[in-house]
Order: structure tokens, then sequence, then C-alpha cells
């Protein structure tokens, strides 16, 4: 292991199993197993199980920070509890090097009866720290937790969030060589969150590895530099935040396209080319720039005043809009054989990264309805972004014009 | 939202304050590495050992911590407080020595008045038997922390024991009025009582590690115990002495709690310790099943995790 390197996993695998009779049945099987020292392999599935985390591998450096994204039960907990060592692997190794400090509960052997203070000792001594370590600390614990007033009340007496920011304070005093952060921070207002990702950026710094697990992209692209996403339990991208975002974004979400069964045989979308694009990859543009898509149609039927509708997805924020051909007052008849509809969208004003398109295919009537053709892939490749404030950030890119006037009083502005 | 603008301001992050370059001099060689495989540590047994002692040795501020905590939690919601530790031994004493004095049980002659020795002989069997339900109770307890947090599980075991010995304590008070009252005399002997305590708890922990792994995945290993501690007691010589003859006396025989709790009895109450081989023989083999049963006990925690869920 090369001596930059904080973690080296390779070729990880946990099964899990659904059913909890079973599951404990199995757990019985393997203390047995363990106890007999058994060197058979962890290798098979068992009846009902399933690989929770599958064949995964990668490498942390110094001062580096993985965003590990994916959907919920997309094995990423149950990744950070073997790195944790709550857990075995069933296959391959993880190697880590240096104090490992891990968040993957806050307030994890919090005592509600206990008092702020002395929660921190239980806390602290349970992740490690002696008592002179946290009489050193204590006062900056409870500054950075902003919970001065409370700190000698019973924590069930806190908010959620302060404890939140009790537990955060306590696990970033450890000072860690490897730090994992499992989705902890949501529950903190924004002030504390921005708080929290200094502190995290802070331990960066000064070379700590961090592994951090959320939803949230805007969170993820404060912090991290590189990105992993998950997959039912496998590793399916590994490499730049950005391009990592773009393949979390374009995990399939379970809505696939369909054509109207009953039409399937007789009117057929698709697929969707970019004018001036070779190919069928996907849809690419700069924020502002104009592009025309180009439909194509074969139906073996005549559609009469047809609808044709775009409809556009994002996986941050859902479905941004869907707009008809009927809006531009067109009423379009398609004959048998094949047609093309030619699209122009003027300066997309969409932000960098990934976004879905569907095309569909509607009758004059609301429940004509022919069939879909998507998603397809859009991308947005830049410019780039900025989530600190100081650029253009989230979905869509408007076309501002800022004044600064000067008035006596509200009422009386002058510009 | 201001606060906020500021701490943001304050920090002006752009893409090139990626810290890519972070140059930090530690002393790389000497961090401790840590590695996982799906591998039994029985494999290596050497290696086990020396990571059983290390935890051990670093599990005792964390045990502290953890019987204060539970400690102060226990009393702060309570009105009594200590006293519902005394509460069980005077209870169980009061009961015997009204059903001897009624005659509706018929106990043979004892050393000391009946009341004292019925009070020493629960004091001692509820310090064995909080030994034994210990373990399973204190994982059982500290399972959301498990799941979650690594920590030295051994933490958790001893701060069960300073649990126990503290509980034992407390009641140990109990018996200066007893001994005042019923004017025993105190002997010599008295000093060996604390290795004859050690020997009730090693055997209760000795037992109590074996049940904790299958007791955390199975809820009827707790109603088991509870429902033959019970029994188990009546067939220990704890209310009455040990019968000489009989099925009474086979039992008392072959109990393993006997010997210890016998001689423990009589060192107490300064009388021969009659017992004493088989105590040695029993905590001989108390210890050597503890050890099996702290192995036990860590090889099936990750097990025992990841089938609890968290």
């Amino acid at each position: 292991m090369k001596s930059d390197v904080v973690v080296k996993v390779e070729g990880v695998r946990k099964k899990f199993c659904r059913s909890l009779k079973r599951s404990l049945w199995y757990g019985m099987k393997d203390m047995a197993a363990e106890i007999c020292g058994s060197t058979s392999p962890h290798n098979q599935l068992r009846s009902g199980e399933f690989w929770a985390v599958d064949d995964v591998s990668f490498e942390l450096r110094r001062g580096e920070c993985l965003g590990l994204i994916g959907r919920n039960g997309a094995g990423k907990t149950t990744l950070l509890k073997m790195l944790n060592g709550l857990i075995k692997p069933d296959a391959g190794r993880i190697e880590m090097r240096g104090r490992i400090g891990a968040l993957i509960a806050l307030g994890a052997g919090f005592n509600p009866i206990l008092t702020g203070r002395e929660n921190i000792y239980v806390n602290g001594s349970v992740l490690g720290l002696t008592k002179r370590e946290i009489d050193e600390k204590i006062d900056e614990i409870v500054d950075f937790a902003e919970i001065r007033d409370f700190i000698d009340s019973p924590v069930q007496s806190y908010s959620s969030g302060m404890q939140a920011r009790l537990g955060f304070a306590v696990a970033s005093s450890l000072a860690p060589d490897l730090l994992m952060v499992d989705e902890v921070l949501a529950v903190g207002d924004v002030a504390f969150r921005m708080k929290c990702y200094r502190r995290i950026l802070d331990m960066i710094r000064s070379g700590t590895g961090v592994i951090l697990v959320s939803h949230s992209v805007v969170d993820l692209s404060r912090v991290c530099s590189r990105g992993a996403v998950m997959a039912s339990g496998a590793m399916s991208f590994l490499g730049p935040l950005d391009s990592a975002l773009l393949a979390y974004e374009r995990l399939p979400n379970g809505q696939n396209g369909a054509t109207n069964p009953s039409f399937r045989s007789l009117v057929k979308l698709g697929p969707v080319t970019q004018v001036g694009r070779p190919g069928r990859s996907p849809i690419e543009c700069s924020t502002g720039d104009s592009i025309t898509l180009r439909l194509h149609v074969h139906t073996e039927i005549k559609i009469r005043k047809a609808r044709v509708l775009i409809h556009l997805d994002s996986a941050r924020a859902g479905r941004l809009c869907s707009i008809s051909t009927k809006k531009a007052g067109l009423e379009w008849n398609f004959l048998p054989g094949y047609s093309f509809v030619h699209l122009t969208i003027h300066e997309v004003p969409l932000l960098r990264g990934a976004y879905q398109l569907y095309f569909d295919l509607y009758g004059e009537k609301i429940d004509d309805y022919y069939g879909v053709c998507g998603p397809i892939e859009m991308i947005i490749t830049g410019p780039p972004t900025d989530p600190f404030g100081f650029g253009a950030y989230h979905t869509l890119m408007l076309d501002l014009k800022w004044d600064l006037c000067r008035g006596e009083h509200n009422d009386s502005v002058t510009c | 939202m201001s606060a906020l603008e500021e701490n943001i301001s304050s920090t002006p992050l752009g893409k090139d304050a990626w810290p890519e370059a972070a140059q930090v001099d530690r002393a790389q060689s000497e961090l401790p590495i840590t590695i996982y495989t799906p591998e039994s540590p029985l494999r290596h047994p050497g290696k086990l050992i020396k990571e059983m002692l290390r935890d051990l040795l670093a599990s005792r501020e964390l045990a502290w911590r953890l019987f204060v905590r539970d400690f102060s939690a226990m009393y702060r919601q309570s009105i009594f407080g200590y006293l519902w530790a005394f509460l069980p031994p005077i209870a169980v004493t009061l009961t015997f020595s009204y059903l001897n004095r009624q005659s509706i049980i018929n106990v043979a002659e004892t050393p000391v008045p009946y009341p004292a020795f019925v009070m020493i002989g629960t004091l001692l069997w509820q310090t064995f038997f909080d030994s034994l339900n210990s373990p399973l109770k204190v994982v059982q307890n500290a399972k959301p922390m498990l799941a979650k947090i690594n920590f030295p599980r051994e933490a958790l075991i001893l701060s069960g024991l300073a649990d126990v010995l503290f509980n034992f304590a407390i009641r140990l008070s109990l018996l200066i009025p007893v001994f005042l009252y019923y004017r025993i005399s105190l002997t010599s002997s008295l000093l060996l009582v604390p290795v004859g305590v050690g020997g009730l708890i090693l055997l209760g922990f000795a037992l109590g590690m074996l049940i904790t792994p299958v007791g955390l995945l199975y809820g009827d290993v707790v109603r088991a115990v509870a429902l033959f501690g019970g029994f188990w007691m009546l067939l220990t010589p704890v209310v009455y002495p040990p019968p000489t003859s009989g099925l009474g006396a086979l039992l008392a025989n072959w109990n393993p709690v006997s010997p210890i709790l016998l001689t423990c009895r009589e060192w107490l109450t300064g009388q021969p310790p009659i017992h004493f081989g088989g105590f040695l023989l029993i905590s001989a083999g108390s210890l050597i099943v503890l050890l099996v049963g702290w192995v036990l006990y860590r090889l099936s925690m990750p097990i025992i995790i990841e089938r609890m869920g968290g």
C-alpha cells in the first residue's frame, strides 16, 4: 500500500438476507463456521440472499474526498459499515491506515436522561477520546454545537437539530486520518450544515481522507473531488465528481418509456437525434446554445390532428416542463410511412447537468394516446457552475439585469 | 441568513481551492494499519490474543463512562433511588423467615440464625445471577450503539462487571446491621470473602458470555434464563443448608454454583470451608469457559450486528 493511501478496498462483497427468520438462522450458521475457523468461501448466495455490496474496489488518498452516491438501498451504508469494521466482508479485502472516525449516526450513545455535558464525555469515550482529551476540547465542542445555554440540561429536551450539532461536534474533534460521514448532516439547518462542511474542508486540507454519503448533490459538490455511484450493490461509476453526478442522474429510475400497447405494432416513435451531431449519442450542448432535435416517427395508420409533447425532467428537480405542439397552434396529420419532427430549442436555459427528454404522441382527443419516446439523455456540458455563491448553480439560467439603487426611506427610491 | 453569508464569503472556495496537494507531514509508517477480510480470526490465534488484550486495556475508560452513564441514568428517574437495590434481598429474607417460623417449610439447623443465613445466601445468589445476566443485558441495551460505532466490545462487558460489583457492594452494607443484631462473630476468614465473591462473579460471567451470542439473535434465551433462574435458586442451597442425602444432595453436589456459594458463606460466617476443593475446581473451569466465551463473543459480534441491522 502506497504511503499516502488511507483506504484500499479490493473486490469487497457482502450478502444480505431479506427474510428475518432465515437471516437469524444463517447468522447461527455463520457463527458456527466462524468458530470452527472454517475456510469454506462465503462466496455462494444461499436461498433468499442477495449481494448488498457486490465486488466494490477503490482507493482513497490523504486529502481526498470521495462522494458516495446512489439511491436508497444501493449498499452505501453497508459499505461504510464494513469500512468501519462493524461487519465483516464476505469476500475481498479492506486495508486502512490510521485512526478512523465514522459518523454513521449522530448521537449514537446519547442517553436522553443525562445532560449534554455528561453525554459529551460518554460519546467522546465511545469514539476513543480519553477524559483528558475531552476536558481540553469540551469548550470547543460546546461552542461549535452552539448549545452553551443547554449544556447542563438533559439531552431529551434537545431538538433533533441540536442533537445532530452536538454529535457532529464531538465526532469531528477526533482528528481522524479517515472520516466517513453517512447522510447525518441532513438534519441540521443550512447555517449549521455550512459550518460542518467548512470543518470537513479543514480536515481534508490537513490530510484527512473523507468518504461522504449524501443524496444532496449540492452538498457533495461543496467538498468532494471524486464521486462513486453505487447501484444495486455494485459501484457503477468511479471518477471525477462532475462525471459521477452525471452518471447518478442517468441511473434509470424505473419508469421506462413504452408505446401504448394497442398501437405498438402500428406506431413507432424514435429515435431522437441532434441535428448537426452524428450518431445516436446523448444530446449535448452548453447553457444558452440553440439546438435542433429530430424525432423519427413511423406509423402505419393515419393520425389526424396529432399533438406532439416534449417533457423535460431533471433527476434533482423533477419534471421541469411539458409543452405541446398545440401551444404553438400547430395541427399536424401523420400519414402512413416515415415522418420527422424537427424541434428547435432557442437558448437552452439549463445549467450544467444531466436532464431527460420524453416525447409523447397524441391524437386529437385527450385520450388518443399513441406512444412515448424516452428517456433521452440531454447533457448540458458547461459552462461550469458554482455552488458557493460566486456564480450560477442548480437548474435554470435566467437572463438577469441587476441594479443598485439608493434611497432615504423604503418608499423614496431613486435609481 | 447574514451569518450564513458571512460564513460563505469568508471561505471563498473556488475549484482551485481543492486541497489536491495536501502536503501533510505525518509519520506515515507509524500509523496503525487495519485490515478486514472474510477470514476467521481463529486462523491467526496469536494476533487474536494480542488484539483481545489490546482492546481489553483500551476499553477501561469507556467501560467506566458507560457504567457511570447507566448508573446515573437509572436512579435519576426514580423516587426511591438506591433503595431499589436493597429491597429484593430484604423481601426474600422476610419471606423465608416467615415461612420457616410458621413451619410451612422445615429447614435444617443453620450455623447462624436463619434470617441472617437467608440474607447471606440471597445476597450471594443475587450476585451470581446478576453476573449471569449481565453480558447479555449490557450488549442488548447497546445494540443501537453497536450497529453504528466501532469501539472495543470488551467495554460493555466491563461496564456490566462494574455494575455487578457496585450492586454487590451496596447490598453488602445490609449485612452490617444483620451481623450486629445477631452478634455473628467476625473472623479472619472474612478476608477471603472477596476471593469467594470473585469466584461467583467469574462463574456467572463465564456462563453469561457463553449464552450471549445466541441470546442476541433469539429472544428465547432471555426468557429461558428468567424462567429457570427461579428453579435454579431453589435447587441450590441458598435458603437452606446443603442436604446430606437424597435427590437434594445429588442436585446440590452437581450444581456448579453450590461449592462456590457455600465456600463464600462459610468464609463469611467463619465456618470451616469444607467445600473449598469444589470451589477451586469450579473456579478453574470457569476461567477456561470465560476465555472461550470471550473469543466466541468477539467472533460473533460482527455477525450479530449484521443480522440485527441498524
